[in-house]
């Protein structure tokens, strides 16, 4: 099978959706110039001339217009060029965007992508760095998507494009690079999926984005020492697949929930408790959760490099629920 | 161009409904039949009416948090109105938006908004989409003076005009923000003279006076519907009611608003009109307050019959019903 970066799966299915549909277009700043600010939209301006829209530094009004054009029947593919920039247009967003369809008995959809890179890359500090999904699993009305491999980003981005409801589609730029098999058709991921990246008999590990690649990592170092565990990525948190998350802990007895947002009501919180609360009583070990330290992104890279999750600090914490139970 | 006597008394029939929406509205307010946050339109009555006389049932609007009468000029269906605001099932939201946020897409309106300054950027986009699919609607984005000294102001108009958008952005500056003279808040009072600063056109006219909102209003949907871009107009208007219920308005003199219900009233002015030209007799006059009034009543009848909604209602239109959209 051929294998590809996650950056160039994304590209190729920007491409394919434009292709099939001609609602579909891009908006947000320097998207049409240098194949974009992350190299992501190579190629777009020449095939779709017409549907690619650069703006200026104006993220209220590339959302509000993203939200505008998708009442209007357009499909909108707005980028946000940093996920922390997302600040700014939050209004947009969470007043907007999220409640459209409710606050008019149903009468409006905004079918809108929201294109988010986020993350840690390139040690560009506090406000270039973060990773916000959890601000808006708690937004009724938004889905959140946090693809982990080329794979999934190219099944997931259609899905994201179809879908009559806004979707935050949220780029890890550290997993931009990854190389992963990606067939040359690959059917839509519908959300609220998760998927089983390795089956395991002893612990459940529930991975987000960059921390799936990590606990595979992790997965082979364990199995040097006897021990078994299973990765299971949520692929969106909003819907979030509970039933497979849980029956995994059940088979397994034992999870741990790892992301990079922060710890602080992060989406390891809601996971965790929704694992909790459905099968406590089936598990071995308390739930465990591994996430970003609480604190703004330090600009010196040792710093900063220790900011997210290690795959040591994965490694170590399957070892504690091991010997907890 | 002067409307045709007829378009006149549209206009001016249009104003009644609205006006006497507001009222019937507010009545029921007291009676607690209305709740919530509720913003009267009485008195800028000229500004939707003189603006919508000239779109098409395709074109859109976005609105404020003061839209009844945006709603009702666009053509939005009354008594569905009447039954969002009494929170019913029959009401245009199902009951679920309320006063700020109705809206009726069969008719291009695309919603009030309960957010100042949050209508900037949809209504851009919204023109946007027209453009991309190179149809000819154009977008109608009304705003109040407060929404002024919002980012989403500069940001979606200086888009609107490099994109040169089919979008008129229209201020009806009834002068005060909530509570505070416009004036205490800006130097640069009308947004006329903000548009030279965005490369595009910019008017102001007196909204208590339906003709010449008209005239300004035809010319720049117009130059919007046939690739002239955006216009940015202001409509000096007056507020007759307070913010909302219960505002005791004691930041203005009561001198003040005693002169624009009487010497200002948009509805008093154009019969004064129509009448000076005899092109509307007393009897005409009665017959169209007295089937606006009729209107209202049946409005009203419409709202109490419908039911609230039932609570299964709580969790549908969060996302679309998949079941149903497939």
């Amino acid at each position: 099978m051929r294998t590809m970066t996650f950056r160039d799966a994304l590209n190729e299915a920007i491409h394919e959706e434009m292709a099939r549909d001609d609602r579909v277009f891009l908006i947000g700043e320097d998207i049409a110039t240098h194949g974009g600010n992350l190299a992501v939209t190579k190629g777009i301006p020449e095939a779709f001339p017409d549907r690619i829209r650069e703006t200026p530094i104006s993220e209220a009004a590339i959302v509000g217009i993203a939200v505008g054009a998708a009442l209007a029947g357009m499909r909108p593919v707005a980028e946000v060029m940093y996920i922390d920039f997302v600040t700014i247009a939050m209004d947009e967003v969470v007043n907007q965007a999220a409640k459209m369809r409710y606050m008019t008995g149903g009468q409006a959809s905004v079918p809108m992508v929201l294109r988010l890179p986020c993350g840690l890359a390139r040690y560009s500090a506090a406000q270039h760095c973060q990773a916000l999904e959890s601000w808006f699993m708690h937004v009724p009305g938004l889905h959140v998507v946090v693809p982990s491999t080329p794979r999934d980003a190219k099944g997931l981005f259609p899905t994201a494009v179809r879908e009559p409801d806004p979707v935050l589609f949220l780029e890890y730029k550290r997993i931009y690079s990854l190389e992963g098999e990606v067939p040359e058709a690959v059917e839509p991921i519908p959300l609220g999926a998760a998927d089983i990246k390795r089956e395991g008999e002893d612990v459940t590990v529930v991975a987000v984005g960059p921390m799936v690649s990590k606990a595979l990592e992790a997965a082979v170092l364990l199995e040097d020492e006897g021990i078994d565990i299973e990765v299971v990525d949520p692929r969106s948190l909003s819907p979030l697949d509970v039933d497979t998350l849980v029956a995994s802990a059940r088979r397994t007895g034992r999870a741990i929930i790892c992301a990079e947002d922060a710890l602080m009501a992060g989406c390891t919180a809601e996971i965790a408790c929704a694992v909790s609360e459905r099968c406590f009583t089936d598990l071995a070990a308390p739930v465990k959760r591994l996430a970003a330290l609480d604190v703004p992104v330090p600009y010196s890279p040792p710093l900063a490099d220790k900011v997210v999750p290690s795959v040591e600090q994965v490694v170590q914490t399957v070892k504690d629920v091991m010997d907890e139970g | 161009m002067e409307p045709a006597p007829e378009q006149l008394k549209e206009m001016y029939r249009t104003m009644w409904r609205i006006r006497l929406f507001e009222e019937e509205a507010n009545r029921q307010q007291a009676f607690g039949n209305v709740q919530g946050s509720f913003h009267m339109y009485i008195g800028e009555e000229a500004v939707a009416v003189g603006f919508c006389a000239h779109l098409r049932s395709d074109d859109y609007i976005v609105g404020t948090h003061r839209s009844h009468g945006h709603f009702i000029a666009k053509g939005g269906r009354i008594e569905r109105m009447m039954a969002e605001l009494f929170g019913r099932e029959g009401g245009i939201c199902r009951g679920k938006g309320g006063s700020m946020h109705v809206a009726d897409f069969s008719v291009g309106m695309l919603g009030a908004n309960g957010i100042v300054g949050g209508g900037f950027g949809p209504a851009t986009g919204a023109a946007l989409a027209s453009q991309l699919r190179g149809d000819d609607r154009v977008t109608v984005c009304f705003f109040g003076d407060g929404a002024m000294q919002r980012g989403t102001f500069h940001e979606a108009i200086n888009i609107g005009a490099i994109w040169n958008l089919p979008v008129i952005y229209v201020c009806e500056n009834n002068q005060y923000q909530q509570w505070i003279p416009q004036r205490r808040m800006t130097k640069v009072t009308s947004v006329r003279d903000m548009a030279p600063s965005y490369g595009i056109p910019g008017e102001s006219v007196d909204g208590q006076d339906v003709l010449a909102v008209s005239e300004v209003a035809s010319r720049a949907i117009d130059r919007a519907r046939t690739g002239g871009g955006p216009t940015l107009i202001e409509c000096v208007t007056y507020r007759f009611h307070g913010h909302s219920p219960g505002d005791l308005q004691e930041y203005r003199d009561k001198e003040e608003v005693e002169y624009w219900r009487t010497e200002r009233d948009p509805i008093q002015l154009l019969r004064t009109y129509l009448i000076e030209r005899q092109q509307l007799g007393e009897d005409e006059d009665a017959a169209i307050r007295a089937a606006a009034t009729v209107e209202i009543e049946s409005a009203v009848a419409f709202a109490e019959a419908s039911a609230f909604p039932p609570d299964e209602e709580i969790v549908t239109d969060v996302y679309v019903d998949a079941a149903a959209a497939s």
